[in-house]
């Protein structure tokens, strides 16, 4: 599909792809010229440009790079499930450009320096851009601020505790206070501590069949109530990440509707599986937020296709096989989910619930607007940071086919119907299929 | 989907036994089969040379990771009549607690020929992750994983019961206590339904019974008067200890009153109902001395068909795994 083998920045055409781009309502068939990194024109060429590289995309797809609010990463501390070149490679290969990394590495992201390491190891060997989510906390311990303001002036895009409990809601309202005087937002997994103590599987019929400890639903909706609560007294932008319960996604709508500024991100996983695929002890099944229920699944659904979900992210987690390879409650949860993110993504689209407009939306405009970025999408002048896809495309998840370290995923072996044929970042071509 | 699953891990591809990992994907004739076997061994022990040789030549590891003196000793006897060779391997002294995964460490005893593991462990699903992924060639029995099952404790009671009551059909069967914390009860509770019992009740506290337990197969009640009514057998759990420190009851003396098996409250039950409990028990906890040792008592029975049934258990899936392997043989 291409012609040259550089991969250095190169005046660049993407051909007769369909065209669609939330960020300026547009979704038609258009070529794309790129020079220096930079969209120099849509339509025809500007008089004597010169592609030294030319993409053909007819029947194929061509949007903005997607974004994605979860990816771990593995760097720093977790080098044996993953590591800024290999998951950033298998990043590209999902479409992903930009992603963000949360802050419970080792050591956590709490201090300037460790922001420092993880951006420059991005920039020798990444592949897209890296976003890290800073500490709300010192050392994730939910007791001290972290240095929020340094944290920020690093690089941080956002902060968060991950799934680390804050010890109080007056730690928790001081955190907010101090974030919001920064203008910064808070992601939330929002987590009871005490309710899901000890928990690893969805408090319902299959934890009960198998008798594994259980996290409720209430672990989750309790501390969505707290936040937004709080949030709303101490006006902080708050955005709950990878939400698993239909109330969640209900008390959230609320929200919004009172004119809080409140978002929220699924994991694509969530929008496709259920508790049930758990059964019979499936440790690829075992992620966090666990699997819920099939109404769950539902709730969900109806609140990416309403809006009130702006965002579908990966959540990818990459592990070594040990780490799934236990008894189900000792393994490590989490999937590896960014090269399955888009095609899982069309499967939503397959099946009615959104149309591929919106389903681009969802991982495009939908998270950079959780970001707060000022990005003009495919336009000339902007930077060329895109994503060419054939919708149809068929292939097979198998430990061959996945670029990421990480293997876990419960997907494997199924056919999917969507594949990446070309990612470019900053006008060079990232990958090719 | 899960029966299934269940099933085809179970079952060689005739049909036997070649694991023994849980109640769920065995049909009413294997569980059958079983009881008519353990029938078949009952009379072992009462000869002079209490020894068969159906095990002679096989090597049973007893891998109990959790600790437990009854059924590792009834499972050690069943072994022993059967005429295996029986090793008992104290893990919290050994590997494990060095560092060595659960996987490495069996693929170890695997490769010294051991044909079986008794399996006891902490984890919900641990037998099932070793008899799928790690040693698929060594039979394996469950021995008590987690909350999840406890199937020749089960199968010892359907015994019980059977040896008692005849039969199964038109019974009522309440199950008293710690539900939510209980592997004995989730396999019993699938025994009794899959062998055709009238009714299988639970009568706890709410605190002590899982989210959406009726998913089960149970009826729930919450007083004896009403759990025991027309009750022909009442099997008690035991109540840990540590449950009042953890905010799931009051007081053991607020649970006894309302939950304990006095000579009052079995007075609730069918005249000639049994009276059961998997042990070991606590006097006064949840059992009232007089009851456990009373004439519808038949906890001691239990102990003693303990060994029958786990004779059963290890002869059939031995020969099931054997079975198998000698299929797998021929294809070759």
């Amino acid at each position: 599909m291409r012609k040259g083998m550089k991969t250095a920045q190169v005046n660049m055409s993407i051909l007769g792809g369909r065209l669609i781009d939330p960020f300026n309502n547009r979704d038609e068939v258009v070529d794309i010229h790129v020079a220096n990194g930079t969209i120099v024109a849509l339509g025809a060429a500007p008089a004597g440009f010169e592609a030294e590289q030319v993409l053909s995309a007819q029947r194929s797809v061509v949007c903005p790079g997607f974004t994605d609010l979860s990816a771990r990463l593995g760097e720093p501390g977790f080098e044996q499930k993953g590591t800024i070149t290999s998951e950033t490679t298998a990043a590209v290969k999902g479409g992903v450009t930009h992603l963000c990394c949360p802050p419970d590495t080792f050591p956590v992201v709490d201090s300037q320096a460790v922001v420092r390491l993880i951006l420059d190891h991005t920039a020798q060997f990444g592949r897209c851009l890296v976003s890290p989510i800073g500490a709300l906390t010192k050392g994730l311990a939910g007791e001290q601020l972290s240095e929020m303001a340094s944290l920020k002036e690093a690089g941080c895009v956002a902060l968060s505790n991950a799934w680390q409990p804050v010890k109080s809601n007056q730690v928790l309202r001081r955190c907010m206070e101090y974030a919001a005087t920064f203008d910064l937002t808070l992601f939330v997994n929002a987590h009871d501590a005490s309710l899901a103590e000890g928990g690893c599987a969805h408090e319902g019929t299959v934890a009960t069949r198998l008798g594994l400890p259980s996290i409720p639903e209430t672990a989750e909706t309790i501390a969505v109530v707290s936040h937004i609560l709080l949030a709303e007294q101490t006006g902080i932008r708050l955005h709950f990440s990878q939400i698993s319960s239909r109330t969640s996604a209900k008390l959230i709508a609320e929200a919004q509707q009172r004119g809080l500024a409140v978002t929220a991100d699924v994991a694509i996983h969530q929008l496709l599986l259920s508790e049930e695929d758990i059964d019979h002890y499936n440790s690829l099944g075992h992620c966090m937020p666990p699997l819920r229920t099939k109404a769950d699944q539902q709730g969900l659904r109806e609140a990416v296709s309403a809006g009130v979900v702006q965002a579908i992210c990966s959540d990818h987690r990459p592990h070594e096989k040990a780490a799934k390879s236990k008894p189900f409650a000792e393994t490590e949860p989490g999937i590896s989910g960014l090269e399955t993110l888009l095609p899982l993504s069309l499967r939503l689209v397959d099946e009615g619930l959104l149309d591929l407009f919106t389903m681009v939306q969802r991982l495009t405009t939908g998270p950079v607007g959780v970001l707060g970025l000022a990005r003009k999408g495919l336009a000339v002048g902007e930077k060329a940071d895109l994503t060419v896809f054939d919708p149809e495309k068929r292939w097979q998840v198998s430990e061959e086919t996945l670029i990421s370290s990480g293997k876990n995923t419960p997907f494997l072996g199924e056919f999917m119907k969507g594949a990446v044929l070309a990612t470019v970042r900053n006008g060079t071509l990232v990958y090719e299929d | 989907m899960s029966t299934t699953a269940d099933r085809q891990l179970q079952l060689n591809s005739q049909g036997q036994l070649r694991h023994f990992l849980n109640i769920n994907g065995l049909d009413r004739a294997l569980l059958t089969e079983i009881l008519d076997t353990a029938d078949s061994f009952a009379s072992v022990g009462e000869q002079a040379v209490k020894k068969v040789p159906l095990l002679r030549g096989k090597v049973v590891a007893n891998l109990f990771f959790e600790a437990s003196t009854r059924t590792r000793t009834t499972f050690e006897l069943a072994a022993k009549r059967l005429s295996a060779d029986v090793l008992n391997i104290n893990i919290s002294t050994s590997a494990t607690s060095k560092g060595e995964s659960l996987k490495d460490m069996l693929q170890n005893l695997e490769a010294m020929a051991c044909d079986m593991f008794v399996v006891r462990h902490s984890q919900s699903g641990a037998p099932h992750f070793i008899a799928e992924h790690v040693c698929p060639g060594v039979a394996i029995i469950n021995a008590g994983d987690g909350r999840h099952a406890h199937p020749t404790q089960a199968m010892l009671d359907m015994y019980t019961i059977r040896r008692h009551k005849g039969q199964f059909e038109g019974l009522n069967v309440a199950i008293v206590g710690d539900v939510l914390h209980s592997r004995v009860a989730r396999s019993e509770i699938k025994a009794l339904n899959t062998l055709g019992v009238n009714e299988v009740r639970v009568v706890a506290p709410k605190t002590l019974l899982p989210t959406n337990v009726e998913s089960l197969g149970v009826k729930v009640f919450h007083t004896m008067r009403e759990g025991l009514a027309d009750a022909d057998v009442v099997i008690m759990l035991r109540l840990q200890r540590e449950r009042m420190q953890t905010a799931l009851l009051p007081s053991e003396k607020e649970f006894y009153q309302r939950y304990g098996l006095s000579r009052e409250s079995l007075q609730f039950a069918k005249p000639d109902a049994l009276v059961m409990h998997p042990g070991p028990i606590n006097r006064g906890v949840e059992i009232e001395s007089e009851v456990a040792d009373g004439a519808q008592s038949v906890i001691l029975n239990q102990v003693n068909y303990g060994i029958a049934v786990r004779m059963a258990v290890l002869s059939m899936a031995m020969s099931g795994q054997v079975a198998e392997k000698n299929i797998l043989q021929a294809k070759r």
